[in-house]
C-alpha cells in the first residue's frame, strides 16, 4: 500500500484514505459500508442532523476514529454558514468545518461569493475550512487567501451522478491552487472517480453513488479500489494524452536534425 | 372518465338560530348576496406579483383531453420536463403509464433525497372559525364542540408530543382572527420552539410583517391550501369570511417568503374541482415561485376531501389512490427538489406505498381535533377536547410509524433542520 507514506493532509492533519462520506442521503447501513468498505476516515455530517433524534443518531453509528467533518448545509449566506460553524464547534464537533452555502434549493449550486466571505471568517478563527465551490479559478484563489485548508469544487450537480462533467475547470484548480482539491457532488461511478484521482485530485467525496446503488457494500469497495488505483497512477506519473492534432510523420522541426 | 357525481355539502346542524339559519340558506342558495371574490378586504396587504397571472394563464389554456401516449413517452424520457410535458403527465393519457411514472418518480426521489422519509406531526390549537367553507368541518355553521387552547394547554399538549419523540411540528388553527390572533399564534410558536426543533405554521393567510414577526417567534415554514384554483367553483365553496379573498390566500405564500420564511407548502385540496387543472396549478405555483425565489424551500401536499362531522358522505369524488399517485409522479417528475407531504387523510397501505415513489414527509401520531393528545397517545378520556377537523385514516403513532418505515426499507428522519 502506498497510503503510508502518501498522507492526505488538511489543517494539519494526515488522513490515510482520500474517500469522504457526503452527507445528504444518510443511511446507517451507507455509513457502515462507507467506512468498513470504501475505508473513509472522514464523514461529513450537516449540523442540523447532530445533536438530534435520540432514536438511530448518526453520531452514535460513526466510529470514533472517523473525523467527523460538520457542514453547514442549510445556510443561504455567509452569515448563516457562520453561525452554523458556531454550534457545531459548541456542539463538540471540533474544528473541521465544511462551508456549504446556497441560495437555490433546485440544483443546490454552491454561492461561491459568500463561502469567501464565510471562508475567512472561520478561518481567522481558528477553523479548517474546507469549502464546497463552484469550480472557479478566480474564487479558488481567493479561497485559497482567506485562509482554506483545501478547496472541494463540485464535479457535476449535486446528486446527478454525471461524473466530471467540469473536469477542464477542476484540472485548471488542480494545476493552479496549492492546496488539496478534493473533487465533491456529481461523482457517480468508480471510473469517474479514478479518472478525478489520475488528474491530480487529493481526495474524492460522494454520497449518491454509493446510496443509490444496488449494492452499496459492493459499491463502497469498489470506489475504494477505483480512487487507490487513480492515486497510484497519478503518483507513478500518468502522462497527459493530449488529444488535439495528431503527432506528424514529418516533423515541423525536422530540418533541425542538422542543425550545427 | 370524469364523473358527474357531485358531493352535497349543505347540510344544516345543531342549534342555529333562525336569523343564522337563514343567512346560511341565503349565502347557499342567493350568489348575488356573496361578496366578490377577487375583492380585498380592509387590511389585506396587496403585493405586487405577475405568479397568480402566469399560473392562471396556463391552467385555463390546458386542455388534458388533447394529450396523446406520444405526449406522455416524451415527457417522461425528458431528462428536465417541460410545462408541456407536466401538462401530458397528468392528463388521462398518462393513466396507463402510472408503473412507469412510479419507477422514474421513485428514481428521481432517491437521487435528491436518499431513503429518508421525515417523519411530522400536527397540533392544532384552536378550531374557531370565521368562514363558511362548506365541505370543512371546522366551518362557522357546523355545530360541532369548540376550543381555543391556553398557554398552559398548549405547552401540555407539546410537551406529550414532545415526549414521543417527535421534533418537527406543524401548528394548526381555524381561521379566526378573532379567537385565535397573530400574537396569540406566536406565543404558541415561541413554545414550540422549546419543545420542537422545527416549527411550521398552517393557520389563516396572513400580511408580510405578520409572517416576519411569526418567524421571529420561531416558525420558518408556512403551508397554506389553496384548496381550488377554479375561481368560479371556489366561489362556491367558501361562502362567507376572508377566505372567500381568492387572490389574497393565492398571494400567501409569497409575503410568507418575502417576511423570511425559508419554506413554503402549497396545495389544492383534490376532489373540489377538476383536478387536472387543479394539480397543475399547484406544480405550476410551486415552479414560477421557485424561479423567484429560488432560495426558498417549497413542497406539496395532496390532501383529498374526507368526511366530517355531521356529513359522512364527503368523499373525494374521482380522484381515487391510482388518480392521486399519478398526481404525485407527476409532481415528482416535474419538480424533483420539492418536498411532498402525505398526510394521514390516506391509508397506512397507500402511505407506505407513496414513501417508495414521491413521498419526502409524512405524519404520524395525529390528532384534528383540540387538546387531546394526552388522551389519544395514551388512551386516557376527554370530554372537554375540541371536535376534529376531518376524519382521518392512518392513525399510527410515532413510534409504529418510525419501525414501519424501517421495515418498508427507508430511514425515518424526525430532523434535518437549524433555525438560523
Amino acid at each position: 500500500m502506498t497510503t503510508a507514506n502518501d498522507p492526505l493532509i488538511l489543517g494539519g492533519h494526515e488522513f490515510h484514505s482520500r474517500f469522504i462520506l457526503g452527507s445528504g442521503k444518510y443511511s446507517m447501513q451507507l455509513i457502515e459500508a462507507a467506512v468498513k468498505d470504501a475505508g473513509a476516515e472522514i464523514i461529513t455530517l450537516a449540523v442540523r442532523r447532530t445533536n438530534t433524534q435520540k432514536k438511530d443518531n448518526i453520531l452514535d453509528y460513526i466510529p470514533k476514529h472517523v473525523t467527523l467533518l460538520p457542514n453547514t448545509s442549510g445556510a443561504r449566506n455567509a452569515d448563516e454558514a457562520v453561525r452554523i460553524a458556531r454550534l457545531a464547534r459548541e456542539l463538540g464537533c471540533g474544528d473541521f468545518v465544511k462551508i456549504e452555502i446556497m441560495r437555490d434549493t433546485k440544483y443546490l449550486l454552491p454561492d461561491n461569493t459568500e463561502t469567501i466571505k464565510a471562508t475567512e471568517i472561520l478561518a481567522n478563527e481558528g477553523f479548517t475550512v474546507l469549502p464546497y465551490m463552484f469550480p472557479d479559478l478566480n474564487a479558488a484563489r481567493d479561497l485559497v487567501s482567506a485562509g482554506a485548508a483545501a478547496v472541494m469544487p463540485l464535479a457535476a450537480p449535486i446528486g446527478s451522478n454525471k461524473g466530471l462533467a467540469a473536469k477542464e475547470f477542476i484540472r485548471i484548480l488542480i494545476d493552479e491552487i496549492d492546496l488539496p482539491v478534493i473533487v465533491d457532488a456529481g461523482i457517480g461511478r468508480p471510473s469517474q472517480a479514478c479518472e478525478a484521482m489520475e488528474m491530480g485530485a487529493a481526495a474524492i467525496m460522494a454520497n449518491t453513488a454509493l446510496a443509490t446503488a444496488g449494492d452499496v457494500t459492493r459499491m463502497a469497495r469498489a470506489f475504494r479500489s477505483a480512487i487507490e488505483a487513480g492515486r497510484e497512477a497519478y503518483l507513478a506519473g500518468l502522462g497527459r494524452v493530449l488529444t488535439r492534432g495528431a503527432s506528424a510523420s514529418d516533423p515541423l522541426t525536422g530540418f533541425l536534425r542538422e542543425a550545427k | 372518465m370524469t364523473e358527474k357525481k357531485e358531493n352535497n355539502f349543505l347540510i344544516d346542524t345543531g342549534n342555529l338560530s333562525p336569523k343564522a339559519l337563514a343567512r346560511k340558506h341565503q349565502l347557499e342558495n342567493d350568489p348575488s348576496c356573496r361578496r366578490d371574490p377577487m375583492e380585498y378586504l380592509p387590511g389585506m396587504e396587496i403585493i405586487k406579483s405577475d405568479i397568480r397571472e402566469k399560473v392562471m394563464r396556463e391552467v385555463d389554456a390546458y386542455d388534458y383531453e388533447s394529450y396523446t401516449a406520444a405526449d406522455v413517452r416524451r415527457a417522461l424520457n425528458h431528462e428536465h420536463r417541460t410545462i408541456e410535458d407536466f401538462k401530458a403527465l397528468l392528463s388521462p393519457a398518462a393513466a396507463p403509464f402510472l408503473e412507469e411514472m412510479s419507477r422514474i418518480a421513485s428514481e428521481i426521489t432517491s437521487r435528491h433525497f436518499g431513503n429518508t422519509v421525515y417523519l411530522f406531526t400536527p397540533l392544532y390549537i384552536a378550531n374557531y372559525c370565521e368562514n363558511y367553507c362548506v365541505y370543512c368541518g371546522f366551518n362557522c355553521y357546523n355545530s360541532i364542540h369548540r376550543l381555543k387552547l391556553e398557554h398552559e394547554q398548549i405547552e401540555h399538549e407539546m410537551k406529550v408530543i414532545a415526549d414521543s419523540g417527535m421534533e418537527e411540528i406543524l401548528i394548526l388553527t381555524g381561521e379566526s382572527r378573532a379567537k385565535s390572533d397573530v400574537k396569540y399564534i406566536g406565543e404558541a410558536c415561541k413554545l414550540a420552539s422549546k419543545y420542537f426543533r422545527n416549527v411550521g405554521l398552517e393557520i389563516y393567510p396572513v400580511n408580510t410583517d405578520e409572517y416576519r414577526y411569526l418567524h421571529e417567534c420561531g416558525a420558518d415554514y408556512v403551508t397554506v391550501f389553496q384548496e381550488t384554483y377554479d375561481l368560479k367553483k371556489y366561489e362556491t365553496l367558501h361562502l362567507l369570511g376572508h377566505k372567500r379573498v381568492w387572490p389574497y390566500r393565492f398571494d400567501a405564500q409569497e409575503r410568507a417568503l418575502r417576511g423570511g420564511m425559508r419554506g413554503a407548502g402549497f396545495s389544492a385540496l383534490l376532489g373540489l374541482s377538476d383536478y387536472h387543472k387543479d394539480a397543475l396549478a399547484t406544480g405550476l405555483h410551486v415552479y414560477y415561485l421557485q424561479r423567484k425565489y429560488p432560495q426558498a424551500e417549497l413542497s406539496l401536499s395532496c390532501p383529498r376531501l374526507r368526511p366530517i362531522i355531521n356529513n359522512d358522505k364527503i368523499n373525494p369524488l374521482d380522484v381515487s389512490e391510482r388518480v392521486l399517485c399519478q398526481i404525485l409522479c407527476a409532481y415528482r417528475l416535474f419538480l424533483p427538489f420539492a418536498g411532498i407531504t402525505v398526510s394521514s387523510r390516506e391509508s397506512a397501505r397507500f402511505r407506505n406505498g407513496i414513501a417508495k415513489i414521491a413521498a419526502t414527509k409524512i405524519s404520524a401520531g395525529v390528532s384534528t381535533g383540540i387538546g387531546d393528545h394526552e388522551s389519544k397517545y395514551e388512551g386516557k378520556d376527554d370530554e372537554n377536547a375540541g371536535d376534529e377537523q376531518f376524519e382521518i385514516q392512518d392513525q399510527r403513532s410515532l413510534h409504529q410509524m418510525y419501525d414501519d418505515m424501517k421495515g418498508e426499507g427507508l430511514q425515518p428522519v424526525l430532523n434535518d433542520y437549524l433555525y438560523v
